[in-house]
């Protein structure tokens, strides 16, 4: 039906639109800084970061909120990109504000150290004095996400207000803030899961092990899997197996669910993504907890 | 696969939320997840047919309401063509939203109802599209089941849309087709009630639609940073950094560097690891010059430099987007892609309403939502073109140095 077709005239346009932003956010703020979590988004951003200033070094560090509660293959993962990159990695961990009492372990079966994440973030954007945390955070990914700006304005508490958000209009970024106030800002808002996992292909980029099938301990729960580890509460009802597995999002382990699945290739997760007709933060227990959850948490300074 | 960027705007009751969702669900493009909250919210609020708009509206507040506040990023692809809708509200408090949404699309869908006609919203949403010269309108006479498919309806709406576009100097390619967003009639499938239709559905129109048209051949590239690096492989490289704006940019090709109109070749463009001899509008490149000249973030790179460019002068359409009003003589920071400079609102000349743009009063001061044409004076040159010339170089915004708000978008004359 169209005239030309050249695939990967889109994926080009988002590079380009995507490290336009990334510049934008080191020429305009003093301290930035690039929100981490090895996932797959970020490792995209990390390539693009390096796309936007080589030959330079990318001139801002990484922040890893460390939940304690990581797959091993990720960090291991995140140790070997920094060192490639030659990136400065700063770790702030959530057990820290659990120790110093600020933020409460949670109890029960669906217990996650997700939402405690906040508070972590926000003193280590006080601590370092970050003035932008960039991140991997797509529009596609969910509703309210659909409705953030790609520079958007934390107060002093790190809260998001969705009904003051400030126009955003062609290709102008307004990065002008008060003293104690931050930007998140978005460079891959635009991308779609399917775009990152193109764009994957395309560049060749590394992903953690865990992206591809493999063999893993897991706790049945629900009808979704969960890999078995230490920091899962175990109920009555949990049953344990031992099947072949990937996973399609990585967040925390208590929260990411799995997919049974044999596909090793990215080619054939991409073919899998597309016929399973679910979206990837199906597999994100937090976000299934109300309908609101992840603006909620949002408004609270949440990443 | 190439990316087309739309724009829909309109209030919940002209169904604009159920195109979205009867056109997503009729391209098979629904996730499961967003099929069993269709499914669910269905059935809690007892409807018979099904309630799309929960997909689309995001934030509590707009559920709580049931109207769109702000825009929301759609992203859905067919065989052949990617799609960004950016949902906007359509209520008149809401038009700083609406804008935005506009801003970045090449499309703008206008919903009609079919028992109302045209309202004072369709004539503020074709005015926005104008103003932003969106290359296209389509205008979707929806609820055509409610009327019976019926052609003289359809044709009664046809000839009052074409007395409002007759008003204006630029005029989009218009479509206008009748369609049931509810049921299904000329979105993504054709119909078989209107018969006496024989354009092409929705989804034909948005498919032959050709992205990136008409675009400005004058070269401009917003410098964004100098990078310099010193080491064993790059030895005293020195670059600058920028997206290019319009035009195209070769090896070998004289720049002038504004403000300072010092000239210097093109000896080297990078991406990456990649050095190509050319790069077009729309690229994020590293560029080196033979010569070693003074240039830092705000300046820009021309081939073809004019008095225009230089003019501290600058007379534009501005939409008002602050509860703050504007007033004569307030002074605000101008934000023109990567350069700014202090600006003075000199004169208000005449507030244009949307409804009724032949029209047009004055005024002392600017209210949320008004669209005027103003004259600003800036303290140092922004390199500004017209947008009807280069229409990413003829577009700013302006900042209130105290709130820090972006609180007007202005189009250059």
């Amino acid at each position: 039906m169209t005239q030309h077709i050249n695939p990967y005239t889109h994926l080009q346009t988002l590079e380009d639109e995507s490290i336009y932003i990334i510049r934008e956010v080191v020429a305009q703020f003093q301290k930035p800084v690039l929100l981490f979590s090895g996932g797959k988004d970020s490792i995209t951003l990390a390539r693009l970061a390096q796309k936007a200033f080589y030959p330079a070094k990318i001139p801002f560090p990484f922040l890893h909120i460390d939940t304690g509660h990581n797959f091993p293959e990720t960090i291991e993962f995140r140790d070997q990109l920094v060192k490639e990159l030659g990136v400065e990695l700063i770790v702030r961990y959530v057990q820290d504000s659990i120790d110093q009492n600020k933020v409460k372990e949670e109890t029960g079966k669906h217990a996650s150290r997700n939402a405690l994440q906040t508070v972590t973030l926000l003193d280590a954007i006080e601590e370092f004095g970050f003035d932008a945390c960039m991140g991997g955070a797509r529009r596609d990914e969910e509703k309210s996400r659909a409705k953030e700006r790609i520079f958007s304005v934390r107060d002093d508490f790190g809260q998001w207000d969705a009904k003051k958000q400030r126009p955003e209009l062609f290709n102008i970024f307004n990065g002008k803030i008060h003293f104690g106030e931050n930007v998140r800002a978005f460079p891959i808002s635009n991308w779609t899961e399917e775009d990152v996992w193109t764009y994957i292909n395309q560049e060749g980029i590394g992903l953690p092990t865990i992206y591809f099938a493999h063999t893993r301990k897991l706790v049945k729960r629900d009808g979704a899997f969960l890999a078995l580890s230490d920091y899962l509460n175990l109920v009555e009802t949990d049953e344990i197996v031992e099947t072949v597995v990937r996973f399609r999002t990585v967040g925390d382990m208590t929260c990411t669910a799995a997919f049974v699945s044999e596909a090793s290739a990215i080619e054939d997760i991409m073919y899998e993504n597309k016929s399973s007709k679910s979206s990837e933060r199906g597999a994100r227990i937090d976000d299934k907890r109300s309908e609101a959850a992840l603006e909620q948490r949002k408004k609270g300074g949440y990443f | 696969m190439d990316l087309l960027r739309i724009n829909t705007a309109g209030s919940v009751d002209d169904g604009k939320s159920t195109l979205i969702g009867r056109f997503l669900n009729d391209s098979h493009a629904l996730t499961i997840e967003q099929e069993e909250l269709i499914a669910r919210k269905t059935k809690e609020k007892g409807l018979e047919d099904l309630d799309f708009s929960v997909i689309t509206d995001g934030l509590i507040a707009e559920r709580e309401q049931g109207i769109t506040i702000d825009v929301a990023h759609i992203y859905f692809s067919s065989a052949d063509r990617k799609f960004i809708i950016a949902d906007s509200p359509g209520h008149v408090e809401y038009t700083r939203n609406m804008v935005t949404g506009a801003s970045n699309s090449e499309v703008s869908i206008i919903l009609i109802d079919a028992r109302k006609g045209l309202l004072e919203q369709t004539h503020r949403h074709y005015f926005i599209s104008s103003l932003l010269r969106l290359k296209t309108v389509v205008f979707c006479i929806n609820k055509m089941d409610l009327v019976d498919y019926s052609e003289d309806v359809f044709l009664n709406i046809a000839a009052q849309i074409n007395k409002m576009t007759a008003q204006f100097s630029h005029t989009p390619d218009i479509h206008v087709l009748p369609i049931s967003s509810l049921k299904g009639d000329n979105v993504v499938n054709p119909s078989n009630n209107t018969d006496w239709y024989k354009g092409d559905t929705l989804s034909g129109i948005l498919h032959k639609i050709i992205p990136n048209g008409i675009e400005n051949e004058d070269f401009a590239l917003d410098v964004q940073q100098v990078l310099h690096v010193q080491n064993k492989e790059f030895t005293d490289y020195r670059a600058y950094a920028g997206r290019i704006i319009s035009g195209r940019l070769a090896v070998g090709d004289e720049v002038t560097v504004l403000p300072s109109g010092t000239k210097s070749e093109v000896i080297e463009i990078r991406k990456f690891t990649n050095t190509p001899t050319s790069a077009n509008a729309g690229e994020s490149i590293q560029l080196r010059l033979k010569d070693d000249v003074d240039i830092s973030r705000g300046m820009m790179l021309v081939k073809q430099p004019n008095e225009k460019l230089l003019s501290k002068d600058i007379n534009a359409t501005v939409v008002w987007m602050d509860e703050k009003q504007a007033s004569l003589s307030g002074k605000y920071l101008l934000q023109a892609g990567t350069r700014t400079a202090v600006c003075k609102l000199q004169a208000i000349e005449a507030v244009i309403p949307p409804e009724n743009p032949s029209q047009t009063y004055e005024a002392s001061a600017l209210k949320l939502n008004d669209i005027a044409k103003v004259q600003l004076k800036t303290a140092a040159p922004v390199f500004l073109d017209s947008f009807a010339a280069n229409r990413l170089n003829g577009v700013f915004i302006l900042i209130d140095t105290q709130t820090n708000n972006t609180v007007a978008v202005g189009f250059v004359a």
